[in-house]
């Protein structure tokens, strides 16, 4: 059997580092705290790549498939790269009910991109996300973490431009 | 503080600031509705008023937990006054200081005002939306500042868990649970008491008690609500389940995305450690105990008891088979007692009543209050606590004050992707836990989401499989491929491509779906369908035997000929000239409905 080679050269030195030491903090049986290090790990990374999970599974003693088994299990944890903004639209049925899924038409038309893949210029990240709990706003969505409640499909207009126009100053 | 023993705890509560001790209390709402709109500013706002005109001695800001209105949000509640301002704008603040603090004149302008009725609601006890409910396990939210552990105190905060320790032996604590009827909240009803007296039961040192805070349902939002409102009651009950079965150790299991109550219980952990409150030796006595925050990470599936376990273990959330039940082998093998939040936060409350208050409240087998999630077409979507055993009607329109248009209400749907539809025919029937089985449809965790004519119920049971098909883990054959070909055929069907003999496979399907799946998930995974079928057979009819009519169309007695909908139209499918009425040529129209949100005299006639 050939064991994969691990090439960590991707992967930046001192957030590893900073990975290193959360993993070595951990008490008790590490196994047991991989969903909190690949918390960890995507806090620091903002997505999980191959080499990045063969180096946890390395790090926790365990096998690689057992690694990307759970990264796969759970759609909080992203294997693609991401945006600098992420767009999650609310599915939940509160906000189905109320029309999030042209929320989410408008919001795939105007990043021109599919759903959980990055856009052309790397701003933005559009996800249909599960209930966020706040029912009351419905239909709602989240740029990062600002909450947009009653959200019209023609106020996706506005808000895309408002990140794109932060952009535009900073550069 | 430090608490070494009962009478610490209560000299303590004799410091602690009470509400009576200041003139005016001011409570504005931390919930995550009104905070995403603007709550936070609001407080920084009120603070930066008060302190400019020297208020701050005769009055305190509290910041709670949600106060259940959200619709109505942002909201700012004075006490002792018993005032309710609702829907709060950032600019309205200096108005409340200097006109209600200062001059004791409310704010008419931002009263709450009832549907149909032209005077505003003075007294916050007045409001309908407050009189039927009956608050037990959101008693402190929106009570207290739930991020100080005084506040908790000064409303017999760690009272329970005191009287517990000193009066009570852990088989007397299970007896009471018991008596009380509590079942759990989270969706099966299985009594509590009982699943901590078969927990206690197994032999063995090594036992954990877990809080189950996974609230993956889609509409449902009490237990988010409750430990970002009330994080100490959680903590306390489950000293005092851990105390009944014997365990040391207690684990909060909470989805990741859930930032605030996190934060909340993390800070609640500390204070409590701090007021020896938490760790070894309890009010001097020689129980211990500590809780660990585990995070999910996106998976519905884990709110099934096993796969929760599993995931805690750092695994896939693949459910197992039962038995063996967690209460015999569950968190690393060792006997185990999942509870929800719900369930949790009312224990607290029944040690302190007892369990005759508790079980004189409800029906004859569901005991207590349920909370429930109001959602979709209502005019007060929020958090209400009634009683077991009110009816529906009493909820949506005594409370929720009806469709938001005054439309008619067509269905509730209950108990998310697990439940059904109650229809408008059942709207008296009381609710509890049987009844709702009876009907098809189930408890769940709560969530009520409210449906009129627009809503497409063959679209909304689509949606809710799809939701569960996507969730489904893949361990068991049933439920993974059985899920995918429903969704296919329900697809096939709303495409206007399905058969009439669809219908029957579908049916078919469900029910072996639900008689073969391995958990909770699978098993319940058809409701949705199988109980719109049931009821709105009708609307799979119209699908089935493609009569459906799936274009727009334009009500000519109603139409003005202000052409607004042929602007918008993206396929240019409406024709007709200014001031005449126009008409929408079937054959084009692709059915976006841009045309029915443009027109401004409602002469659009949907699908």
């Amino acid at each position: 059997m050939r064991e994969s080679i691990l090439d960590t050269s991707t992967l930046d030195k001192e957030l590893l580092k900073k990975l290193d030491d959360f993993i070595d903090s951990l008490e008790g049986k590490k196994q047991e705290h991989l969903i909190l290090v690949l918390h960890k790990a995507q806090d620091l990374f903002s997505y999980l790549p191959q080499n990045l999970q063969l180096y946890i599974a390395r790090k926790l003693d365990l096998s690689a498939a057992r690694v990307n088994g759970v990264v796969t299990f759970y759609s909080y944890f992203n294997e693609l790269p991401v945006g600098k903004y992420i767009i999650s639209v609310c599915m939940g049925t509160a906000c189905f009910v109320k029309g999030a899924d042209k929320v989410l038409q408008r919001v795939l038309e105007l990043t021109g991109t599919n759903k959980n893949e990055i856009s052309a210029d790397g701003l933005f990240t559009v996800k249909d996300v599960r209930c966020i709990g706040a029912c009351g706003l419905a239909p709602v969505m989240t740029v990062n973490d600002k909450v947009y409640g009653k959200v019209k499909p023609s106020d996706v207009d506005d808000i895309i431009r408002h990140y794109r126009s932060i952009e535009n100053e900073s550069k | 503080m430090k608490v070494n023993n009962y009478n610490d705890l209560k000299e303590w509560k004799k410091v602690c600031p009470q509400k009576k001790d200041y003139k005016i209390n001011v409570l504005v709402c931390n919930g995550t509705s009104c905070m995403s709109s603007d709550g936070e500013m609001l407080v920084k706002l009120l603070e930066k008023e008060m302190s400019n005109r020297n208020l701050k001695a005769d009055i305190r800001i509290i910041r709670t937990g949600c106060f259940g209105f959200c619709g109505q949000g942002p909201i700012i509640k004075i006490e002792p006054d018993d005032i309710t301002y609702v829907q709060v704008k950032v600019e309205d603040i200096s108005e409340i200081v200097e006109s209600h603090l200062i001059n004791k004149i409310v704010v008419s302008r931002l009263l709450y005002q009832e549907p149909n009725q032209t005077e505003m609601i003075e007294k916050s006890s007045g409001m309908n939306f407050y009189k039927k409910q009956m608050r037990i396990a959101l008693r402190n939210c929106g009570e207290i500042d739930p991020e100080n552990i005084e506040d908790y105190i000064a409303n017999n905060g760690y009272f329970a868990l005191a009287k517990v320790l000193q009066e009570y032996t852990p088989d007397q604590v299970i007896k009471i649970v018991k008596d009380s009827g509590l079942r759990g909240r989270g969706g099966g009803g299985f009594p509590t008491g009982l699943k901590w007296e078969l927990t206690r039961k197994v032999p063995g040192k090594e036992k954990y008690i877990v809080c189950n805070a996974d609230e993956g349902d889609p509409g449902a939002f009490m237990d988010r609500s409750i430990l970002e409102g009330d994080p100490f009651s959680i903590l306390e009950a489950m000293m005092i389940a851990g105390y009944a079965i014997g365990a040391s150790q207690g684990l909060i299991y909470i989805r990741a995305e859930y930032v605030v109550a996190t934060e909340r219980l993390y800070k609640a952990i500390n204070c409590a450690k701090e007021a020896g409150l938490l760790g070894n030796n309890i009010f001097g006595t020689d129980f211990s105990f500590d809780i660990e925050i585990k995070f999910g990470a996106g998976a519905f599936v884990c709110g099934e008891e096993t796969a929760l376990i599993k995931s805690m273990e750092g695994f896939r959330g693949e459910p197992n088979r039962k038995p063996p039940f967690p209460s015999v082998s569950g968190f690393r093998g060792k006997p185990t007692s999942v509870n929800n939040v719900e369930t949790f936060v009312n224990i607290p409350a029944i040690i302190l009543n007892g369990s005759k208050w508790f079980s004189s409240i409800g029906t004859e087998k569901s005991k207590g209050t349920k909370v429930f999630a109001l959602a979709g077409q209502i005019r007060n979507n929020g958090l209400v606590e009634v009683p077991m055993g009110t009816t529906f009607k009493e909820i949506i329109y005594d409370i929720g004050g009806g469709h938001p248009l005054g439309k008619d209400i067509k269905a509730i749907q209950i108990g998310g992707p697990s439940g059904g539809v109650i229809t408008k025919e059942y709207f008296d029937t009381k609710i509890d836990y049987e009844s709702l089985l009876g009907m098809g449809a189930m408890m769940g965790s709560g969530g009520m989401i409210i449906m009129d004519e627009d809503n497409d119920m063959v679209k909304i049971a689509k949606f809710y499989l799809e939701f569960t098909q996507d969730e489904s883990c893949g361990k068991c054959t049933p439920c993974r491929i059985g899920t995918k070909r429903m969704y296919e055929i329900l697809e096939r069907l709303v495409n206007m491509q399905g058969k009439p003999e669809d219908l029957e496979k579908l049916r078919t399907l469900g029910e072996n779906i639900k008689n073969t799946s391995l958990c909770g998930l699978g098993q319940t995974a058809p409701n949705p369908v199988l109980s719109t079928m049931k009821y709105f057979i009708e609307e799979y009819e119209a699908y089935a035997y493609r009569t459906k009519k799936t274009t727009y169309s334009i009500d000519p007695k109603l139409c003005i000929g202000c052409t607004k909908c042929a602007r918008n139209c993206p396929v240019s499918c409406i024709e007709g000239s200014v001031k005449e009425p126009h008409y929408i040529d079937e054959t084009l129209c692709i059915a976006c409905g841009t045309c029915y949100d443009a027109c401004p005299v409602n002469a659009i006639i949907k699908p």
